[in-house]
């Protein structure tokens, strides 16, 4: 049995637990959020000199990793552990809302405006973090801007905590954490002529219209881009009038709805799941940019196929939101 | 004739091309196991991330590269397989469709069968003989 040391205490590792539940079993006080190696706010260092699982090192810098920072709540460890958190710990930064809209019975626009100037690519993440101490990632949607603002599709789930609190709680005034932005999900300059598909269900979308505004917009890409926002059923989708607006505008974007469920108008969107539709079309994907958003086992299965249907894997940029 | 020299001295990892041929390799390579019948359900439900990380240690080492892990570390990452019913056939299978990436990348048949031989090392502890 493998043990870690944290804080001067010693803790076992039971078979197949992962540094953060030994230390949240332990009663440590540390920090956490998605519990599944995506959102880094469970990131440790490990000061011996024995390198850590690459497996819990997926999505951190070359400089992070080479200098054993990992993910706790993804590492098992092969080795005793000498654990430490960061010395800078996470760093908030302030914002205030300056907007929230619904665009369907379940999702909403948030804006919020960061105090002080802020350097992102549209398609990252944040995390954002409420009085009472919650935190959720979310993707960014605007491409950065003079104002500083940021805008995110939020979700709001039955049961969440944080989206529900946003939805019924969180006023326009208000001020709001927010962690910098993090993850690979963006637009890569260089190669303007390349063909973009993106795929994203429900609030998947956020990330893929930040992407497409920021190429279209920013950076002229003649490629083709092509969208396919999917849903069980027409409320899911929202923007379309933007999409249809986009599409009119530009030539080399084209946008298809997809419905799995009830489909009030078959000329108007496709019927099936999205991601089948997207890569049932596109079969071969040699050379193509993937983005993937959205719910993570459509996520995951597109992210295998569009491999075997030949992108290359660096070329596939998957977003899977768990929820 | 500098040339010859060079060939001579160099190692098997250089003369394929180091860490750059590997990820050349590695994208065809395993694209090609997902989709062989004969073994891709041993991979069903795995991260793919992960698993790139992971055939990229296996050519590394194939290509006679530094090896990160032990034969221990193979035998423990390969049991729940073996239990699923892994075996010779199955270990072949990933040999030939190395030897076929190989090719597909115009690699000389004698520096293949020197790759097929390290793969081959490892034979006994994936399946846990």
């Amino acid at each position: 049995m493998k043990r870690i040391k944290f804080d001067e205490q010693f803790f076992e590792i039971d078979p197949n637990e992962t540094v953060l539940q030994s230390l949240l079993r332990n009663n440590m006080q540390v920090p956490y959020g998605c519990k599944a190696g995506v959102c880094q706010s469970c990131l440790m260092r490990c000061l011996d000199e024995i390198p850590v699982p690459s497996s819990s090192q997926i999505g951190l810098s070359a400089l992070l990793q080479k200098e054993n920072y990992f993910l706790a709540c993804v590492c098992m460890p092969e080795n005793d552990m000498t654990l430490a958190l960061p010395n800078n710990e996470q760093v908030w930064l302030e914002a205030k809302v300056v907007e929230k809209e619904f665009v369907s019975d379940n999702v909403m626009i948030l804006t919020i405006q960061s105090k002080d100037p802020f350097a992102f690519f549209a398609g990252q993440f944040v995390n954002l973090r409420n009085q009472a101490g919650t935190i959720r990632s979310y993707s960014i949607a605007n491409t950065p801007n003079a104002a500083h603002t940021l805008v995110f599709h939020i979700r709001i789930l039955p049961n969440g905590q944080f989206s529900r609190w946003a939805a019924s709680e969180l006023d326009i005034g208000m001020t709001l954490s927010f962690s910098h932005a993090q993850g690979s999900c963006h637009y890569l300059e260089g190669k303007s002529e390349q063909s973009l598909l993106l795929i994203g269900s429900g609030t998947g979308l956020a990330p893929l219209y930040g992407i497409i505004e920021d190429a279209l917009e920013n950076h002229h890409h003649t490629g083709e881009i092509h969208l396919f926002h999917g849903s069980r059923d027409a409320t899911g989708l929202y923007f379309e009038t933007k999409l249809d607006e986009l599409s009119q505008h530009h030539a080399n974007f084209h946008y298809t709805p997809c419905l799995s469920g009830i489909n009030p108008d078959k000329h108007r969107y496709t019927q099936g799941r999205v991601n089948q539709i997207a890569l049932e079309k596109f079969t071969k994907l040699d050379g193509w940019r993937v983005y993937l958003c959205g719910q993570s086992d459509m996520v995951l299965q597109s992210k295998r196929m569009a491999y075997l249907q030949g992108a290359a894997l660096k070329e596939i940029f998957a977003d899977a939101f768990l929820s | 004739m500098s040339d010859t020299l060079n060939t001579a001295n160099a190692t098997l990892f250089e003369q394929l091309g180091g860490e750059g041929a590997v990820n050349a390799a590695v994208d065809i390579f395993y694209r090609k196991v997902l989709m062989d019948d004969r073994i891709n359900r041993f991979f069903e439900g795995v991260d793919m991330d992960k698993q790139a990380v992971k055939q990229k240690a296996f050519l590394t080492m194939a290509f006679g590269g530094p090896a990160n892990y032990s034969g221990q570390d193979m035998r423990n990452g390969h049991a729940k397989l073996v239990e699923m019913g892994l075996n010779d056939s199955h270990f072949d299978a990933v040999v030939e469709n190395l030897a076929i990436t190989l090719t597909e990348l115009g690699v000389s048949d004698a520096l293949i069968g020197q790759v097929a031989a390290i793969a081959e090392t490892t034979r006994v502890d994936v399946l846990g003989k």
